[in-house]
């Protein structure tokens, strides 16, 4: 990833500020600048998404990326946030076998990827079982 | 008076035992259990390094401390083990709780009491009025060279500490602070070097017990004070036997250091050493305790601080997860495994 498009999706990768549309009530992540339903007429402002949710589906990453593949086995979730929409994260700190449907998450600040040895760091959210 | 309003701890899950360590080096692990007095370590994840880590312990800290992260005017992180050696861990913890824009921020390095240097740093300036609150971070995800008697206590962890002037929300009054500090080589690590360096036996009597004895009989002259006088003792902890130790020469009991003494069940997690000893006795102790810590670094100096327990203890320590709470929430990894996460084999 490029450092300028990281840094820009900064607000959203650590803080997961989202985009909410008060004209139709949608919430949207990642943001929006304009709302996919009312166009023009929307009415897009920022939201601090909640840092818990819990698994709504998932499935087990065991043939990964060259990147990511000293992390193997790990579960990529869909979340379903308390006052969002649906977020993809990974997961983390936990074992396959205890991963399920419908366990409670809760966000945690993680190291997603390094740009080899000598680049950058590139931080964001990932989500651990809360219970 | 400066205050702490908000604490927070962090440790990693993960856990390798010392038996296994010494298993692999050909050691008796019963004699270095023993010696060290530390049974198991904190290992961090693959994705956690010391950012992670301060930045974990700073929101249950801000959780605590029940402000606007906006109000902090300056984040100070204390460690040795910096993820970047040029940018600041600071900013992006600064940026991961939201408090960028009007903000003093740099990185202390003083071995393993840069937290407490960045505390005494806040102090000032809250004191120079120059700031409302702000935040001093002491973490590590240490390194001991393979086969190298670091290897069984280098540890992860960290605590943050949000500091303001006493009002009714605070936790615990620092009522003095104080440091030692000399030119004691007893541990280094020249730049480029990925594995520190120590002076073995040098690194106790001229150097730990010296630095840490010193400061704390110049707290208890200051402020006047009988080892009865105080209800919890915290020293930096390299291992457990010299924080025992060295509370035993001062004429402290077992029992004034055993509820901060938690290198046995984590390690050393350099900066966050004495610093998570304070957490766990802040999730314990009453209004009204008295708390003498004394932190070391190598190289070398100690700082100590002279802390009363305040009311708001009572209605903020179950806002967040507790130190040995924490320390509890484990699961152990095999040496394989250990390599892997510490980065200690070539990888393709």
């Amino acid at each position: 990833m490029s450092v300028p498009r990281f840094w820009r999706e900064i607000p959203y990768r650590y803080r997961l500020i989202g985009s909410y549309c008060e004209k139709c009530n949608e919430t949207f992540f990642p943001p929006r600048e304009i709302c996919p339903r009312c166009r023009r007429s929307g009415d897009i402002k920022d939201i601090k998404l909640e840092e818990e949710g819990e698994i709504f589906s998932y499935t087990v990453i065991r043939t990964a990326p060259p990147e990511f593949d000293v992390q193997t086995p790990y579960a990529i979730a869909l979340i379903k946030l308390k006052n969002g929409p649906l977020i993809m994260s990974q997961l983390t700190d936990c074992e396959m076998d205890d991963v399920k449907i419908g366990k409670k998450v809760r966000m945690v600040f993680r190291k997603i990827s390094e740009d080899g040895e000598a680049g950058i760091i590139n931080y964001g959210y990932k989500f651990v079982l809360a219970e | 008076m400066i205050s702490i309003v908000g604490y927070g701890s962090y440790v990693p899950k993960n856990r390798i035992k010392t038996s296994e360590i010494a298993k692999i080096w050909g050691k008796d692990p019963q004699n270095v259990e023993r010696g060290l007095g530390v049974y198991e370590k904190s290992v961090p994840s693959l994705d956690e390094d010391t950012i992670t880590i301060a930045t974990a312990a700073t929101k249950y800290a801000l959780k605590r401390a029940g402000i606007d992260p906006e109000e902090i005017g300056a984040i100070y992180v204390g460690s040795e083990s910096h993820p970047y050696v040029v940018k600041p861990s600071g900013t992006v913890v600064a940026a991961a709780i939201g408090c960028e824009g009007e903000l003093k921020c740099a990185d202390y390095e003083f071995a393993c009491k840069a937290g407490t240097a960045a505390i005494q740093n806040v102090m000032g300036l809250i004191e120079g009025e120059y700031i409302k609150y702000g935040l001093a971070i002491g973490a590590d995800t240490s390194q001991g060279a393979p086969g190298d008697a670091l290897e069984y206590a280098a540890s992860a962890g960290g605590a943050a500490f949000i500091l303001s002037k006493k009002n009714k929300d605070s936790i615990a009054t620092i009522e003095e602070t104080l440091s030692y500090t000399t030119d004691t080589p007893d541990f280094w690590r020249r730049e480029y070097q990925h594995y520190p360096q120590h002076g073995g036996r040098f690194t106790g009597e001229p150097a730990y017990f010296k630095h840490v004895g010193t400061a704390t009989k110049m707290m208890m002259d200051r402020m006047s004070l009988n080892p009865d006088d105080l209800d919890y003792i915290v020293f930096h902890m390299p291992n457990a036997k010299f924080p025992v130790n060295m509370a035993k020469k001062l004429g402290f009991s077992t029992e004034q250091v055993t509820q901060g003494l938690v290198v046995s069940k984590i390690g050393n997690t350099y900066s966050g050493s004495s610093l998570l000893g304070l957490t766990a006795v802040l999730d314990v102790a009453k209004p009204g305790d008295k708390i003498l810590m004394s932190s070391y670094g190598s190289g070398a100096g100690s700082d100590s601080f002279y802390i009363t327990v305040d009311d708001a203890i009572e209605k903020k320590r179950d806002m967040c997860p507790k130190t040995w709470d924490m320390i509890d929430n484990k699961r152990y990894i095999d040496y394989a495994t250990y390599t892997i996460y510490r980065k200690k084999i070539l990888m393709r």
